[in-house]
C-alpha cells in the first residue's frame, strides 16, 4: 500500500471511530436520576417504605425538617428553628395571651407580645405553611394508599391490613392540623386526598364546613384505630380521636355558633373512664422520662423528642432552654448547656398561683421581679421551670446529648387533666353531671397540692378558666380557652401589654382570628383574608 | 553554525518561492524590514500582493527577491504585531531596487487571531461585543487568582474580590447580572474546556487551582451574539483562557525563572472601642452588674488577631520549538500567608503544553495540561468578628482551673466568659485568638484540567477542517476539622474531629467540522462551522458522620452524596465577509440537558450579527487618522441553566439523616420526605440586542469602542410562594420572573508614545449598566412588596434587602430614620410613611442598591530606557453598603446581658441604648460607597540583555491595594453582596520580584 492509501485507511478510521463515539453518547444519556435516593414512583411499591412515610407525618410535629437539627427545612422563608410546628404553635397560643412574654427581637415576635401582628408575621405565615404542609403530606400519603391503588400494587391482605391502619393515622394527623386551622385562622383553603400536586386554586371552606368535615373524618376513623394505649407509645390511638373531639365540641360555640358542650362531655368521659390515669406527680409530665409511666399513664397523645435521634431547635429543645436563664438558674439541673433567656410569665398569670404550696407553681422568682415593665429585659417577670431535660431524681437522661443542646423530654400535647377539665367545663356550662365535674376538679387540685387541702365544693366559670391556667399553662391551650370565655380581646380581663400598651387594654375583635398568610393570598386568587387586617 | 543552516534555508525558499525563472537577469528587490523601535524584523514576510511569491526575512531583518518581470507590483510587508505596509514598485529590467520598510507596531492585534467559541477569527473580523487582553495589558504584582489579572482593564465587567483570604475567589459580573436564583458567573472555558463554576469542597475558590502566570490571554465575549454559541450557559458571557504555549520555529529552548518576595498587612482596623474608652461607657450607661464584670486589662483583640504576612513566589517555565513539537511546561510554588492568623494557601502548579503538528502540518495537534495542587490552612474565621466584639478589659489568656462536669480544664488558658461554677457562658462569644489558635482547619485539593485537540485539514476536500477536542477538569479534595475537646467554641460536645472528601469530574468530548474558503469571484471569505459536544459531570461525596475530638461521633453519617448532569448540544456558525469590509456571522446552538424532564429539555439559541469596517471602504482606506472604523450590530438568545441542583424536575422522596428520626414505641424511624418539585422547570433565557462601534485614530495609537446594549433575561428562576395545599413546601424554585439590564460602555486606549527610549500607553473604560426587575410571580400583586433577602446579623430571620418589580436587585428595604434637629438619629423613631400611626413592615420603603450605576477602570504603563511603571485604578459610583458592623455593635444593648461584649465607636455618634428589629432595618445604616482604588502601582528595571543577549534580568517593586478613597465609614466599601458584616480584610502587598529569562 502506497503512503497516501495506508493515510487514507488511517483518516477514515478515525473519522469512523469519532462518528462512532459520537453516536453512543446519544441523548438517552439526558435521563439522569439521583443515584441515592427514592422518588414518587418508586416509593410506594416498597411495602416497607410506608411506614418511615408515616414517620414523616408525625415527624412534621417534632422536627424542623430531614436533618436534624437543621440543614434540610420542610419549609422556607423563615429560621428553621423558628418554623418547627409546636414551636410555632405554642408561641401563636401563648404570646398574646396573659400567660407568657418573649423578649427577643427576632422578627415576628414582637408583635405577637403586643398583638400588633400583621398578615406578613412571620410566625403566622410559618404557622399557616406548616399546617399546610401537614395537610398536603397527609393527603399524599392518604392518596397512595387508597384501596384501589394498594390492591393494584399486589400486596397481601396483612400488608394491606398494616397500611390501612396506618391511613386512617394519617387522616387522624389531618385532623389534627386541620382542627389547627379552624382554631387559628377560620377559613382557610380546602384540599383533600382527591386534590393534587400541581398548578391550581384551591377554594375557600368556611369553619362551619371545615368543622363539619373535621369532626365527620374523625367519626368515621374513630373506630378502626387501635384502643387506648395500645397502639406504639408516639402513634395516635383511639383516646388522641376522643380527645380531639372533644377539644372541637367544647369549641363549637367559638367555631360555628353552635355550642355542643353535651357532644364535649360525652367525649371527655370516654377518655376518662378509659385506661388513663393522672401521673402521680406534676412534674414528671415534663420531664426527660416523660415517655415512661407514671408520666404515660396520663398522656394521650405525645410529640416525642430524642436527644440524639429526633433533633431539632424548636419541640424539645426549645422549650427546655427558651425557658431557661443562666444568672440564677443553673442549667446543669436542667439537663442543658445553657439557657435562651426568652421567656417569662406575665404578671396577670403569676398571680393567679395563690401560694407557693401547689407543685404547678414552678416559677424562678429569685432574679426576676413578677410584673413585666419592659418586654426586652429577661429579669421582668418570672421564669417558669416547668419544662426540664432531667428524669425524676435529677440525673440526665439515658443517650442524653452530649454538647448538652437536645433533650429528651416529650410535649404532651394532650393529657387525661385536660380531658377531666372538659368534662368539668361542660358540667359548668350545663351539659354534664356536676357531682362527677367536681371529683375531676377536686383530682387534679390533689395532685397538685399532694393532699386535699384545697378542694373545692363548687365550680364557676372562673374557677374552670383559672383552674385551666394553673394545669394546663405554657401547653399551646391559653389563647383557644381565653377566646372560649370572652377574655381574650374584652377589655374585663387584662395583661401587661395586652394591645400594645403596658396596663393592657382591651382590643378589637377581630383579632381573635389570626390572618391568613399575605403570600397565600396574593398567591391564591379564591381567598378572602379575615376581617380587619 | 546556527546562522549558515538559516542561510541555506532561506535559500531553498528563494528557489521555491521565486518559482523557476532563474535564468533571465531580472530585476531584484532587497532592504531591510524592521519596526518603530529600530529593531530589525526576523521572519517578516515580502509577498506579492495576492500571491504567495515573494520572501522572507533573515535573521538581520534583510530580503532579497530576485528574478523579477519588470513592471509595476504592489509588495505587501507584514509581521505579526505590526501593520502591514503595502508598496508599490515599479522595476525596470536589470536594476536592483533597495527598499528599507518600517513597520508600525498593531498594538491593537487586529489582525491576530482570537479564539471565540469553537474556532478563531482575527480580531478586526469580529461583529459580536469582544474583548481580547493579553499577558501583556496583566495586572501586576500579587496576583494568586485569575480573575484578578484583568480587573478593571475591560469595560463591562465588574471584578470583586470576595474578600482578602489566600485564594479566596471574585464575583465575576458581565453586564450586571442576569438572575437572582440561578448563577450568575459568567461561564469560563479554559483552552476549549468549559469549566464547571461549582465549588470544590476545600477550595476557597475552584479558579485559585489554576497559576495565573501560565495564562497568555483572556478573551471575554459580552455579548448575545458572541456568546450565544455556548447556548444554555452564556447568558452571563464566557471568559475563554488560553495558556501559553512554546513558539513554532524557535530553536532556541527559552527559559523564564520568575520569583518574588511579598508582605502583606492588614490596612484600616474596624473602629472599636479601645478599652479606656470601654469602660467609661460602661460606667456612664451600664447597670452594677455590668460595671462589675469590666476588667482591668487593655487588650487590641484586632491586633492579637492579625499578622503581617508573607508570600513567597516561583515560577519556572521552559518553552521551546523542538523539530515540529513546540512546547511549554511550568512549575509554579506559591505559598501565601493570610493577614488574619492561621490562614494559608500553599500551591504548587504544572503545566505541560505541546502543538506537535504532522502530516505536512495537516495534522495540528494540541495538548494541554494543568495541574495543581492546593494545601490550604483556613482560620476560623469567627474571630473576625470576634475581635470586633470581644471585651477589651480582659486578657487574652487566663491560667485559672475550673471544674465543670466533675472534669477539671482551662479552656486551653485563654480567658473565657463562665459563670459563678465555672462552666462556660454559651450565650457569650468565645475568646478570638482561642477561636484560632484551637482550631486546625486543612484541606488538600488535586486540579486536573487537561484536553487533546485534533485539528486535521481534510485532504481531497479543500478549506475543510476536521476537530475533535476531548478534554477533561478532574478535582478530588480532602480535608479535615480539628478542635481540641478542651475549646471553649465546642467544649460541650467536647471537640471536634470531622473529615470530608469530594471528588468532581467533567468529561467533554466535542467534534466539529470547519469550512473556510476565500470566494475569489465574489471578493469575500465564507466560514461555516458545525458540530456536536458533549460533556457530563459528576461530583460525589462520601457520606461521613460528626466526631468529636474523643472520637464520640455526635452524628452519624448520613447517606452519601451523588450528583450527576448532561449536556448534548448541536452547534454551528456561519460567517461571511464580503470585500472585508461586510461581515455577517449568525450561530445557533441546541442544547439537551439532563437537568430538566423531557418535555423541557432542549433549546434553541440563536444568534445573528452584523458589521460594517468603514475603515476599508475607499474613502477611509488611506485615511492617516482614521486607521479604524467598524461599527456593530447583534442579536441573540442565551440561556443560564446552572440552577444549582441536578434533578430539580423530579420528584424526589428525601431520605432523613439519623438525628431525625421519630420513635414509635421502642423503634426509631427514619422519615421519608417529599421534596417540593416544579415538574416544568426549565432554564432561564437571556435575548440581548448590542451595538458597538471601534475606532482607531492616528494608526490606532488611539483606540476605543462604544457598545449599546440591553438584555431581558425571561423564565427567570424565583422562588414563590407556593398556593398552600398543592405542593410539598411552601415555596418553590419556578421559572416567573423577568428582568432587565441596559448599558453603555465606553473602552479607549491611547498609545502616546512609542519609540525605542519611552513608552506611554495608558486606556480607560466605562461602564453604565441599569438593573431592573421586570416580573416576579404569576400574579402580578401590587400589595406585596417583593421577595425577601440578604438576611443580616442581629436578632434571626431579618432581611434588609428586596427584589421588587421596577428595580435593581437586592435593592435594599428598610425603614426611613427620623433624626433629631442636630442630624443625630432618634433612636427606634421611623417615618411613619403610610400614616397609619403604627410602624410596622408596611412603613418599610425601597432605598438604593448594592450595585453601581456607572464604574470604570484606568490604567497606565510608562517605560522610560529601562525603567517602567504603571497602576490601575478602579472606581465605581452610585452604590450603597448596609453597614451591619455598626447596627450589630453601634448599640449598648449588644453589649450583652450575660457578659460584656465590645461596641463600635458607631455608638458615641448615635448613643442608641437599645436595638430592635426595625433599628436594625433602619436606612441610617445603608451608607454611600463611592470609591476610587488604584489596584498595584509598579516599579521595574530592566537590566537587558546581558551575557551576550542571552540574559533577560528584570527587578521589580510593586505594591498591590495601594490605596481607596471612599465615603463609606467601614474598613472597606468592596463588600460582594453589599452587607458587610464583618469580612476578612484586603491586606496591602509589598513585593520584590525578579524576572529572568534565558
Amino acid at each position: 500500500m502506497s503512503n497516501t492509501m495506508k493515510t487514507m485507511n488511517l483518516r477514515y478510521f478515525a473519522l469512523c471511530l469519532s462518528l462512532i463515539m459520537i453516536f453512543n453518547t446519544c441523548t438517552k444519556d439526558l435521563d439522569l436520576l439521583p443515584a441515592y435516593g427514592l422518588n414518587s414512583a418508586t416509593v410506594y411499591e416498597n411495602p416497607d417504605n410506608y411506614i418511615n412515610v408515616l414517620a414523616k407525618l408525625y415527624a412534621g410535629l417534632a422536627v424542623s425538617g430531614n436533618q436534624g437539627p437543621a440543614g434540610n427545612p420542610d419549609i422556607a422563608g423563615i429560621d428553621e428553628g423558628f418554623s418547627q410546628y409546636t414551636r410555632v404553635m405554642w408561641n401563636l397560643q401563648e404570646l398574646p395571651t396573659d400567660e407568657a412574654v418573649c423578649g427577643w427581637t427576632d422578627v415576628g415576635i414582637p408583635e405577637l407580645n403586643t398583638m400588633t401582628w400583621t398578615s406578613s408575621n412571620s410566625f403566622v405565615k410559618a404557622g399557616y405553611s406548616r399546617i399546610f404542609f401537614q395537610i398536603t403530606l397527609c393527603n399524599e400519603f392518604i392518596r397512595e394508599t387508597s384501596e384501589a391503588k394498594l390492591d393494584d400494587r399486589g400486596f397481601t391482605d396483612a400488608q394491606k391490613s398494616t397500611i390501612t391502619a396506618m391511613r386512617n393515622e394519617a387522616r387522624f394527623l389531618r385532623a389534627l392540623s386541620y382542627w389547627h386551622a379552624i382554631d387559628l385562622f377560620g377559613t382557610v383553603p380546602f384540599v383533600t386526598e382527591e386534590d393534587g400536586i400541581g398548578s391550581y386554586f384551591p377554594e375557600q371552606i368556611s369553619r362551619t364546613d371545615l368543622f363539619n368535615y373535621v369532626t365527620g373524618e374523625l367519626l368515621s376513623i374513630e373506630n378502626s384505630l387501635a384502643t387506648p394505649k395500645s397502639n406504639d407509645y408516639g402513634r395516635a390511638d383511639r383516646g388522641a380521636v376522643w380527645i380531639l373531639l372533644a377539644k372541637l365540641y367544647l369549641n363549637s360555640e367559638v367555631y360555628t355558633g353552635v355550642p355542643r358542650y353535651t357532644e364535649a362531655a360525652n367525649y371527655a368521659n370516654k377518655i376518662n373512664t378509659s385506661v388513663y390515669g393522672l401521673s402521680t406527680e406534676y412534674r414528671f409530665l415534663f420531664l426527660a422520662d416523660n415517655d415512661e409511666a407514671p408520666a404515660t399513664n396520663e398522656i394521650i397523645f405525645p410529640i416525642r423528642f430524642d436527644a440524639m435521634n429526633t433533633q431539632t431547635w424548636g419541640g424539645g429543645t426549645f422549650f427546655v432552654h427558651a425557658f431557661l436563664g443562666n444568672d440564677t438558674q443553673t442549667p446543669a439541673e436542667f439537663g442543658v448547656n445553657g439557657g435562651w433567656a426568652g421567656y417569662r410569665a406575665k404578671q396577670a398569670f403569676s398571680m393567679l398561683f395563690p401560694d407557693t404550696i401547689d407543685t404547678r407553681n414552678m416559677f424562678q422568682r429569685e432574679g426576676h421581679q413578677q410584673l413585666v415593665e419592659e418586654l426586652g429585659t429577661w429579669e421582668h417577670g418570672y421564669a417558669n421551670a416547668k419544662y426540664r431535660n432531667v428524669t425524676k431524681t435529677g440525673a440526665l437522661p439515658i443517650g442524653a446529648d452530649p454538647s448538652g443542646n437536645h433533650v429528651n423530654t416529650d410535649f404532651p400535647m394532650f393529657r387525661l387533666a385536660d380531658s377531666y377539665l372538659i368534662y368539668a367545663e361542660s358540667a359548668v356550662r350545663g351539659a354534664g353531671d356536676m357531682g362527677l365535674a367536681i371529683n375531676y376538679f377536686n383530682a387534679i387540685r390533689e395532685r397538685g397540692y399532694g393532699d386535699n387541702s384545697h378542694n373545692v365544693s363548687s365550680l364557676t366559670l372562673t374557677d374552670i378558666i383559672n383552674e385551666r391556667a394553673r394545669e394546663l399553662h405554657w401547653e399551646g391551650h391559653r389563647r383557644t380557652d381565653l377566646i372560649r370565655f370572652g377574655l381574650y380581646t374584652s377589655s374585663a380581663y387584662v395583661w401587661e401589654y395586652k394591645g400594645n400598651v403596658p396596663e393592657g387594654t382591651g382590643i378589637p375583635n377581630y383579632l381573635k382570628l389570626y390572618p391568613l398568610s399575605v403570600d397565600d393570598i396574593i398567591a391564591n386568587p379564591n381567598l378572602t383574608q379575615n376581617p380587619g387586617y | 553554525m546556527k546562522k549558515g543552516y538559516q542561510a541555506i534555508l532561506l535559500t531553498w525558499m528563494f528557489v521555491l518561492l521565486s518559482g523557476m525563472n532563474l535564468q533571465a537577469q531580472n530585476a531584484k528587490l532587497q532592504g531591510t524590514v524592521s519596526n518603530n523601535q529600530g529593531e530589525t524584523l526576523i521572519g517578516a514576510t515580502v509577498l506579492f500582493q495576492g500571491t504567495a511569491r515573494g520572501s522572507v526575512t533573515n535573521v538581520d531583518g534583510q530580503y532579497l527577491i530576485d528574478a523579477i518581470e519588470p513592471g509595476t507590483y504592489k509588495i505587501v510587508y507584514s509581521f505579526l504585531g505590526n501593520t502591514s505596509k503595502i508598496e508599490t514598485v515599479t522595476f525596470t529590467a536589470g536594476q536592483p531596487l533597495t527598499k528599507d520598510i518600517v513597520l508600525e507596531s498593531d498594538a491593537m492585534m487586529l489582525k491576530e487571531a482570537v479564539v471565540v467559541g469553537y474556532g478563531t477569527s482575527k480580531k478586526e473580523d469580529l461583529t459580536g461585543s469582544t474583548v481580547v487582553v493579553t499577558s501583556k495589558d496583566f495586572g501586576k504584582g500579587n496576583i494568586t487568582t485569575p480573575e484578578q489579572l484583568v480587573s478593571g482593564k475591560v469595560s463591562g465587567i465588574q471584578i470583586t474580590s470576595n474578600d482578602g483570604a489566600p485564594g479566596s475567589g471574585s464575583s465575576i459580573r458581565i453586564r450586571g447580572g442576569t438572575s437572582i436564583n440561578a448563577s450568575n458567573d459568567p461561564l469560563i472555558v479554559i483552552d476549549g474546556v468549559p469549566l464547571d463554576n461549582g465549588t470544590i469542597s476545600g477550595a476557597g475558590n475552584p479558579l485559585s487551582l489554576i497559576n495565573p502566570q501560565d495564562i497568555e490571554s483572556f478573551v471575554i465575549l459580552k455579548d448575545a451574539s458572541a456568546a450565544a454559541i455556548y447556548g444554555s450557559r452564556g447568558a452571563n458571557g464566557v471568559i475563554l483562557i488560553t495558556t501559553k504555549r512554546g513558539k513554532a520555529g524557535s530553536k532556541d529552548v527559552i527559559v523564564n525563572l520568575q520569583t518574588s518576595y511579598s508582605i502583606s498587612e492588614i490596612v484600616q482596623y474596624a473602629d472599636v472601642l479601645s478599652a479606656d474608652e470601654y469602660r467609661d461607657v460602661i460606667n456612664q450607661y451600664g447597670t452594677n452588674t455590668q460595671i462589675n464584670r469590666l476588667g482591668t486589662e487593655s487588650t487590641d483583640w484586632q491586633k492579637e488577631i492579625y499578622q503581617r504576612g508573607t508570600i513567597l513566589e516561583n515560577n519556572l517555565s521552559f518553552s521551546g520549538g523542538l523539530q515540529n513539537l513546540p512546547y511549554r511546561v511550568s512549575i509554579g510554588y506559591k505559598s501565601e500567608e493570610g493577614i488574619l492568623k492561621r490562614s494559608k494557601l500553599d500551591r504548587t502548579s504544572l503545566g505541560m503544553n505541546f502543538n506537535p503538528s504532522l502530516f505536512d502540518d495537516k495534522l495540528k495537534i494540541e495538548i494541554n495540561t494543568k495541574f495543581a495542587y492546593t494545601k490550604n490552612f483556613f482560620p476560623d474565621r469567627g474571630a473576625i468578628g470576634g475581635a470586633v466584639s470581644f471585651d477589651p478589659t480582659k486578657p487574652v489568656f487566663r491560667d485559672d482551673l475550673f471544674v465543670v462536669g466533675g472534669e477539671e480544664t482551662t479552656y486551653g488558658g485563654y480567658y473565657e466568659w463562665t459563670n459563678t461554677a465555672g462552666a462556660l457562658n454559651n450565650l457569650a462569644g468565645k475568646n478570638p485568638v482561642g477561636l484560632l489558635n484551637q482550631r486546625d482547619d486543612e484541606s488538600r485539593v488535586n486540579r486536573f484540567i487537561g484536553n487533546i485537540k485534533l485539528d486535521y485539514e481534510i485532504p481531497l476536500i479543500e478549506a475543510l477542517h476536521a476537530v475533535l477536542n476531548l478534554g477533561t477538569d478532574a478535582a478530588s479534595s480532602n480535608g479535615f476539622v480539628q478542635v481540641p475537646a478542651e475549646a471553649a467554641s465546642q467544649f460541650a460536645q467536647k471537640g471536634q474531629n470531622t473529615v470530608y472528601e469530594q471528588k468532581k469530574e467533567n468529561k467533554l468530548l466535542e467534534f466539529y467540522l470547519n469550512y473556510n474558503k476565500d470566494l475569489e469571484t465574489f471578493e469575500s471569505n465564507l466560514d461555516l462551522t458545525g458540530g456536536y459536544s458533549y460533556q457530563r459531570w459528576n461530583n460525589f461525596s462520601p457520606a461521613q458522620p460528626s466526631v468529636n475530638a474523643l472520637n464520640d461521633t455526635i452524628t452519624p453519617a448520613g447517606i452519601p452524596a451523588l450528583s450527576e448532569n448532561a449536556l448534548i448540544s448541536f452547534y454551528g456558525r456561519l460567517k461571511y465577509d464580503m470585500f472585508g469590509k461586510y461581515l455577517i456571522t449568525a450561530t445557533i446552538r441546541n442544547d439537551g440537558s439532563s437537568r430538566f424532564s423531557p418535555d423541557n429539555r432542549w433549546g434553541l439559541f440563536p444568534s445573528v450579527a452584523v458589521a460594517w469596517r468603514i475603515s476599508e471602504e475607499n474613502i477611509f482606506k488611506d485615511s492617516d487618522v482614521l486607521s479604524y472604523l467598524k461599527m456593530r450590530a447583534g442579536y441573540g438568545i442565551t440561556g443560564q441553566q446552572d440552577i444549582f441542583n441536578d434533578y430539580p424536575y423530579i420528584a424526589n422522596y428525601n431520605t432523613s439523616s439519623s438525628t431525625a428520626q421519630y420513635q414509635f414505641g421502642g423503634n426509631f424511624y427514619t422519615l421519608l420526605r417529599p421534596d417540593g418539585y416544579d415538574s416544568n422547570i426549565k432554564w432561564e433565557e437571556t435575548t440581548s440586542i448590542n451595538g458597538g462601534l471601534d475606532f482607531g485614530f492616528v494608526n490606532d495609537r488611539i483606540f476605543g469602542s462604544i457598545d449599546v446594549y440591553k438584555k431581558e433575561t425571561n423564565d427567570l428562576l424565583a422562588v414563590v410562594d407556593v398556593v398552600a395545599g398543592t405542593n410539598f413546601t411552601n415555596e418553590i424554585l419556578t421559572n416567573v420572573g423577568s428582568m432587565e439590564n441596559t448599558g453603555i460602555e465606553l473602552e479607549l486606549s491611547f498609545v502616546p508614545v512609542d519609540t525605542k527610549n519611552v513608552d506611554f500607553t495608558f486606556g480607560v473604560n466605562v461602564t453604565s449598566n441599569q438593573n431592573k426587575v421586570t416580573k416576579l410571580s404569576k400574579v402580578a400583586n401590587p400589595d406585596s412588596p417583593g421577595i425577601l433577602v440578604g438576611g443580616i446579623s442581629g436578632g434571626i430571620g431579618n432581611n434588609v434587602q428586596i427584589h421588587s418589580v421596577g428595580h435593581p436587585v437586592f435593592s435594599f428595604f428598610v425603614y426611613e430614620q427620623v433624626y433629631d434637629d442636630n442630624g443625630k438619629p432618634v433612636q427606634g423613631e421611623f417615618v411613619d410613611r403610610n400614616g397609619d400611626d403604627i410602624i410596622n413592615e408596611k412603613d418599610r420603603y425601597i432605598y438604593e442598591k448594592p450595585s453601581p450605576d456607572l464604574f470604570a477602570g484606568f490604567y497606565t504603563n510608562f517605560r522610560y530606557k529601562k525603567w517602567s511603571t504603571g497602576f490601575n485604578i478602579r472606581a465605581e459610583f452610585d452604590r450603597y453598603i448596609y453597614n451591619n458592623v455598626n447596627s450589630n455593635r453601634g448599640n449598648f444593648q449588644s453589649v450583652g446581658t450575660s457578659s460584656l461584649s465590645n461596641l463600635n465607636q458607631n455608638f458615641l455618634e448615635t448613643e442608641f441604648l437599645n436595638t430592635s428589629v426595625e433599628q436594625y432595618l433602619s436606612d441610617y445604616y445603608v451608607e454611600k460607597a463611592n470609591f476610587f482604588r488604584m489596584d498595584y502601582l509598579n516599579l521595574s528595571y530592566n537590566f537587558g540583555k546581558l551575557l551576550k543577549n542571552t540574559l533577560d534580568i528584570t527587578l521589580g517593586v510593586n505594591v498591590n491595594n495601594v490605596f481607596v478613597i471612599s465615603d463609606y465609614s467601614g474598613i472597606d466599601p468592596e463588600v460582594v453582596g453589599g452587607i458587610d458584616n464583618n469580612i476578612f480584610p484586603r491586606p496591602r502587598v509589598y513585593s520584590l520580584s525578579l524576572n529572568v529569562t534565558l
